[in-house]
């Protein structure tokens, strides 16, 4: 398929596979672990683990897959307010696919509307504007969900709304805001990665400049890249470069679609309907600082959170769940306590193992083969 | 006969009559049905001449929507019967149709339908001998559900079981993957696609029995419905205790599928088929199988996916175009797009 296949060609990789290996030995190392490489977004997640990537890496390269997916981080209170919201019986409460299955403290949205209530799944926001032009007697919620990349569309939908004078339409925002996030995991205490990988889609909107404190401020070297196995290969090999050459700064991989300076009609609505809020919880990570946003005051009537009631109860993670190293590179998903016994894609216990781009989702169901060479070369 | 259902067609007077009359017993116009007894009596010495075994499947229809591309629910309710039975080796020669209308639905809806099940019926050569038709009441079903069973016979001397896949055979698939699934998204309406995909809705019975004449040992055979053929190769890894090695370039998938599947995030593996089969046969047997499929209309397309080997025990394995390995496991719920 056009425009697909070039992304996908064998010869190239090989040949980008003996780059990284030229120069891995030119790396400065003081011990003899693997190199960690953070890749930050779900989405790298899951093409690492749809073409087999990480198994033809050298084994002196480790991929560390970060907090990145909207959906597996969405702390279980956060999924009960969805349900208490769907469950109205005025509502029509529209949302993405894959966050369907993503389990409340007592049930998922699938189960809610299992249970009757009216849940639709959409694959825009300007879907459920529609619907609540079509539907002028019931209140559509649309359960606003993911980084940077989804806000702009989801603020210019409530820029239309606002336009077209329609007031049964509302957000349940649960935004999150990369960079904050990055900080933590940078300032934690038991951190051991060397690079990073940065989210392709959300640097097209925020553009580069928000990754300089990484390079800058960390030392660490950091690539944006795209979603394609080449892009992530390619973007592997410029953060090895890098560190064989004692640099350290913000490169972009993904140049195609990440202009330098971001997308600014984009950031202009966002910042139009969206402030910082002061924290927001993460699953397996705990609350963090100003990573999260919510509605501005002049649009508080799109606000579903202060249109109607809802419980905002906080749910603690299971003790035993070790989403929180694993996000950090500390531990390896399978070195989880629960990892495969009690925590499993059908009865997930943390978040990672919600969605298919959550690391230890695609080590159960696509990684199974990396685990047991790891295992291998370990034992 | 215009205008809807109605409860009256369901009641077992004279609309239920007549609508019996008129539309199952002329749309399928056989003498079987005709005598309109309570059961269909079947001949049991046309049935031993055929082989030593019956095989006997049911399934049930309930799609939304009841047309897309390529098909509809009348088409599907019987590739979908005469396949299982056709999978098992069996020549599929009779069924069974149960309808649940809802009140409302239009008449000349289900006319289209019947007419689309005589016609499919025909190609695969079976006979619909014997129904039932209930109306429920509207919103207690979605404008039309439709059981079939069917019954065929099983030649002697076929052995066709899931768990007899050995290592060293060969997989082959029969044509394109996917498409069904493909066209059910699009058809929805959720899209709009330029190109739509049609459906690749067809009975297996004719080219089974090519495969048959090729090869009667063929080792596994099953057709690849909801679950894809990831679910298919999974039962036959599962069930023979072997490990299925598939080359992703191998496997046929249309252009136009995995522009689906790219827009949104689904794996074209599991995507659903209703005209598509997976066969595990011995290597030396391989490209006969492989001529004769592709020598039938219902097999123009076949290609050889991949090879069996004993490990990693029970688990299918995709070698991706881009020179990776990873598991193809169950799904565990529907396919859900990805948000990005």
């Amino acid at each position: 398929m056009k425009f697909v296949d070039e992304f996908r060609d064998p010869d190239k990789a090989r040949a980008l596979i003996r780059e990284i290996e030229t120069l891995l030995p030119e790396i400065p190392r003081s011990d003899e672990r693997p190199l960690q490489i953070m890749e930050f977004c779900g989405g790298h997640t899951h093409t690492i683990f749809r073409y087999g990537l990480e198994q033809m890496l050298p084994g002196a390269i480790e991929l560390v897959h970060g907090p990145g997916c909207p959906v597996c981080v969405l702390p279980m209170g956060r999924v009960d307010d969805c349900v208490a919201l769907a469950e109205r019986p005025e509502v029509i409460f529209t949302t993405f696919g894959d966050a369907m299955r993503v389990p409340g403290s007592k049930k998922s949205l699938l189960q809610a509307k299992a249970e009757g209530a009216d849940v639709r799944m959409v694959y825009s926001p300007l879907d459920a504007l529609a619907l609540a032009r079509a539907n002028p007697d019931r209140e559509v919620i649309f359960f606003a969900l993911g980084f940077e990349t989804t806000m702009p569309s989801t603020a210019l939908t409530v820029l239309a709304a606002e336009r077209e004078g329609i007031d049964n339409f509302s957000l349940f925002c649960n935004h999150i805001t990369t960079v904050p996030t990055i900080k933590a995991i940078l300032d934690s205490p038991d951190m051991r990665i060397d690079a990073f990988l940065a989210p392709g889609h959300v640097s097209m909107v925020v553009g580069e400049a928000p990754f300089r404190f990484v390079a800058e401020n960390y030392g660490k070297p950091i690539v944006i890249t795209g979603f394609e196995p080449l892009d992530i290969l390619q973007s592997l090999w410029m953060v090895i470069r890098q560190l064989a050459e004692g640099r350290c700064e913000v490169e972009n991989q993904y140049r195609r679609i990440v202009p330098p300076e971001g997308n600014s009609a984009g950031l202009e609505a966002v910042a139009k309907v969206f402030e910082l809020r002061e924290f927001f919880e993460w699953r397996g990570l705990g609350s963090i600082d100003h990573s999260g946003v919510r509605m501005r005051e002049e649009y508080v009537r799109f606000d579903a959170e202060r249109k109607f009631p809802v419980p905002s109860l906080k749910i603690a993670d299971p003790r035993s769940c070790q989403c929180g190293e694993v996000l950090k590179g500390v531990i390896r998903p399978w070195e989880c306590k629960v990892y495969g016994r009690q925590c499993t894609p059908q009865t997930p216990m943390g978040a990672l193992m919600v969605s298919s781009e959550g690391a230890c989702a695609a080590y159960y169901q696509y990684g199974r083969l990396a685990v047991e060479a790891q295992r291998g070369q370990a034992g | 006969m215009n205008g809807t259902i109605t409860l009256a067609h369901g009641a077992g007077g004279r609309a239920m009559r007549e609508l019996i009359d008129t539309l199952f017993v002329g749309g399928y116009g056989n003498d079987l049905l005709a005598a309109l007894e309570d059961q269909a009596r079947l001949e049991l010495d046309a049935l031993v001449a055929r082989g030593d075994r019956l095989a006997f499947t049911t399934d049930s229809y309930v799609v939304d929507p009841l047309f897309f591309p390529g098909g509809d629910i009348g088409k599907l309710a019987i590739t979908g019967t005469v396949n299982d039975l056709a999978v098992g080796g069996a020549r599929p020669l009779f069924l069974s149709c149960g309808m649940i209308l809802e009140e409302g639905l239009p008449l000349d809806t289900l006319r289209r339908v019947v007419a689309s099940m005589k016609a499919t019926a025909d190609e695969a050569g079976v006979q619909i001998v014997t129904g039932d038709t209930k109306v429920v009441h509207r919103g207690a079903a979605d404008k039309l559900f439709i059981n079939t069973a069917g019954i065929g016979v099983i030649p002697a001397g076929v052995d066709i079981r899931a768990a007899r896949a050995r290592p060293g055979d060969r997989i082959l698939v029969n044509g394109w993957v996917g498409d069904h699934g493909a066209a059910i998204v699009d058809a929805r309406g959720e899209l709009a696609l330029d190109n739509p995909v049609e459906t690749d809705c067809q009975p297996l019975g004719g080219l089974v029995e090519a495969m048959l004449a090729a090869c009667p040992d063929i080792h596994c055979l099953r057709d690849a419905t909801r679950g894809g053929i990831a679910g298919v190769l999974n039962e036959f890894a599962t069930a023979s205790g072997c490990a299925l090695h598939i080359e992703e370039t191998a496997v046929p998938i249309r252009d136009t599928v995995r522009g689906v599947c790219e827009i949104l995030g689904l794996d074209p593996l599991y995507l659903a088929n209703e005209g598509k089969l997976v066969a595990i046969v011995a290597p030396e047997d391989a490209e006969p199988v492989l001529e004769a499929m592709r020598a039938h209309p219902a097999g123009r397309d076949a290609a050889i996916i991949g090879e069996v080997t004993e490990s990693p025990a029970g688990s299918v394995i995709l070698h991706t175009g881009f020179g990776g390995e990873r598991i193809v496991d169950l799904l565990v719920g529907e396919q859900l797009p990805r948000i990005c």
